[in-house]
């Protein structure tokens, strides 16, 4: 596996040079070792690890009651996606039934958190490009202008802006309130509209596709054998997408197109991302005409920790999340607290692939890749 | 490759268990044969999705590596699981047969103190270089002190 760490610090022509943990494009806390000869990598180190709050300790220490909460902290800017995961690797475990209104409720707010979490990817990645793009920061404030109209809606949802706590076993805890669901159709009917001006600004700008075509590629099989999912599998030409390939809460309900992408560059990842952000849409406005009434929960609201017991038992749920992949794996001794819990991230198995596609690109490139692949660290280092 | 055949196929390989349940295919492994289980998986079974290998501590009945790999085409997975003696920390590496299986493994050498024979570079990957001890495992407490953190 020479290829992975092929790291000479003793070479006379080569220089080391350190990036991160505090570079601007490294989307937190992300140190990569390069290995120089000129201005192309020749050798990658990634050193992860600095946002680690052994998420899965905390777990097997936190009742089913308590740790949906935390678990919005591992992938913050999905918080959504990584709290459905816990509660549905337990429901699956106990058996519990989910209600139709809370699972469509589910699905809702997942795809209004694949929109947030896409409009921040867009607007760092093109910042990171930021010269290029004539001026920088332009798309990134856009993005961030549309991004804030989902957490609107979120935070009449339930009072919160980043970190919802939405999730519990059974169900959902909040159920959407008088005026919201006109207020969440304008914003997406907006957002759809201002998604033609980015692909405007972006795809008529000749730098914008020579930063981003041919760069990075990815091919099948290495990401396969690496583990990548999400929009950085199907842009590498796999149509894998767990809502449709093993639905979940409802999600076969639903009418939406899988992007694909064969050329596995940067180029094609965001194709895939900007295709996604219009199905998310589509889905939205399906889960809106046709939300069913009835409870949003299975079970009585939070009043102690004792409250889920889950029995014996082992499950891993799968979620589709902005980043691919969001995995529970729990593990159940019968007790109200998990045994065992965990977290397979996708940002982790997607990071994996950055020393195995670093080798050979510009120093420029790195930071093109890096955004491409949209790591989150809360969820790397979880 | 259908789910079912590779149940079959599964099944013929000796000294490996496959449990009933219907999804995932879950075989349990005996150490000398984890590695060739997995290319099975990979080169005959189809599961060329690494998706990840993490440990669960049994506490007095040692520590249980688990591997899950996925065909894509297919839409199964297999579980691959395999027990380790108690007080044994040594266990063959997946990286020839996937090198998904890399990063995972050097969390679970961080997090178990699993060390993976043949890893091609096995240290800490989450935590500081010179933490004392690997949190995940039973035996150790939540509340262990850190100088000159708590």
């Amino acid at each position: 596996m020479s290829d992975v760490r092929a790291i000479d610090y003793q070479g006379s022509e080569r220089l080391t040079m350190n990036m991160g943990p505090q570079h601007p494009s490294a989307h937190g806390v992300f140190r990569a070792i390069l290995t120089l000869e000129g201005e192309t990598v020749v050798g990658v180190d990634a050193v992860i690890g600095y946002l680690h709050r052994c998420h899965e300790k905390l777990a097997e220490n936190l009742a089913y009651v308590q740790y949906p909460t935390i678990a919005s902290k591992t992938d913050y800017v999905a918080a959504m996606c990584s709290e459905a995961a816990y509660v549905m690797a337990a429901e699956q475990i106990g058996q519990f039934d989910v209600p139709r209104r809370a699972q469509y409720l589910r699905v809702m707010m997942a795809e209004l958190q694949r929109i947030a979490s896409h409009c921040l990817w867009l607007g760092t990645w093109c910042m990171d490009m930021g010269g290029a793009l004539g001026g920088g920061a332009t798309i990134f404030l856009y993005c961030i202008r549309e991004r804030e109209l989902v957490l609107d809606l979120f935070e009449a949802l339930v009072g919160a802006r980043l970190l919802y706590g939405f999730h519990q076993v059974g169900g959902v805890r909040y159920d959407i309130p008088e005026g919201w669901t006109a207020q969440c159709r304008s914003t997406i009917d907006l957002i759809e509209r201002r998604l033609d001006e980015y692909e405007a600004m972006l795809e008529e700008n000749p730098f914008f596709a020579m930063r981003t075509k041919g760069v990075g590629t990815i091919s099948t099989e290495l990401a396969q054998d690496v583990g990548i999912s999400g929009p950085l599998l199907r842009g590498s030409g796999i149509a894998w997408d767990l809502r449709r390939s093993l639905p979940y809460s409802s999600y076969e309900d639903f009418q939406f197109v899988v992007p694909v992408e064969t050329d596995g560059d940067c180029f094609a990842r965001y194709r895939v991302r900007m295709v996604e952000f219009r199905q998310s849409i589509r889905i939205i406005r399906q889960v809106l005409d046709g939300l069913p009434e009835g409870p949003i929960s299975s079970r009585p609201g939070v009043k102690s920790l004792a409250q889920v017991k889950v029995p014996k038992g082992e499950a891993y749920a799968r979620v589709e999340g902005p980043r691919g992949e969001v995995g529970c794996f729990l593990v159940s001794d019968g007790s109200n607290k998990p045994y065992r819990m965990k977290w397979r991230g996708a940002s982790f198995s997607n990071l994996a692939i950055l020393p195995h596609i670093l080798v050979g690109c510009g120093v420029a490139d790195v930071v093109a890749i890096m955004g491409s692949v949209d790591p989150v660290f809360g969820e790397v280092d979880r | 490759m259908t789910a079912e055949q590779a149940r079959e196929q599964l099944a013929t390989v000796g000294g490996v268990t496959v449990a009933p349940d219907a999804h995932p295919i879950t075989v349990h492994v005996l150490p000398e044969q984890w590695v060739d289980v997995a290319r099975l998986a990979k080169d005959t079974l189809g599961c060329t999705f690494f998706n990840f290998l993490t440990a669960i501590d049994w506490k007095a009945e040692g520590l249980e590596i688990v591997a899950w790999v996925d065909n894509l085409e297919a839409k199964f997975a297999v579980e691959m699981r395999m027990r380790i003696a108690p007080g044994e920390t040594a266990c063959p590496s997946l990286v020839p047969v996937y090198r998904g299986a890399n990063w995972m493994e050097r969390e679970c050498f961080d997090m178990f103190g699993v060390r993976f024979a043949g890893h091609p570079d096995l240290r800490r990957i989450l935590l500081a270089d010179d933490w004392e001890g690997h949190p995940l495992l039973k035996s150790y407490a939540v509340d262990t002190p850190h100088p000159p953190y708590r």
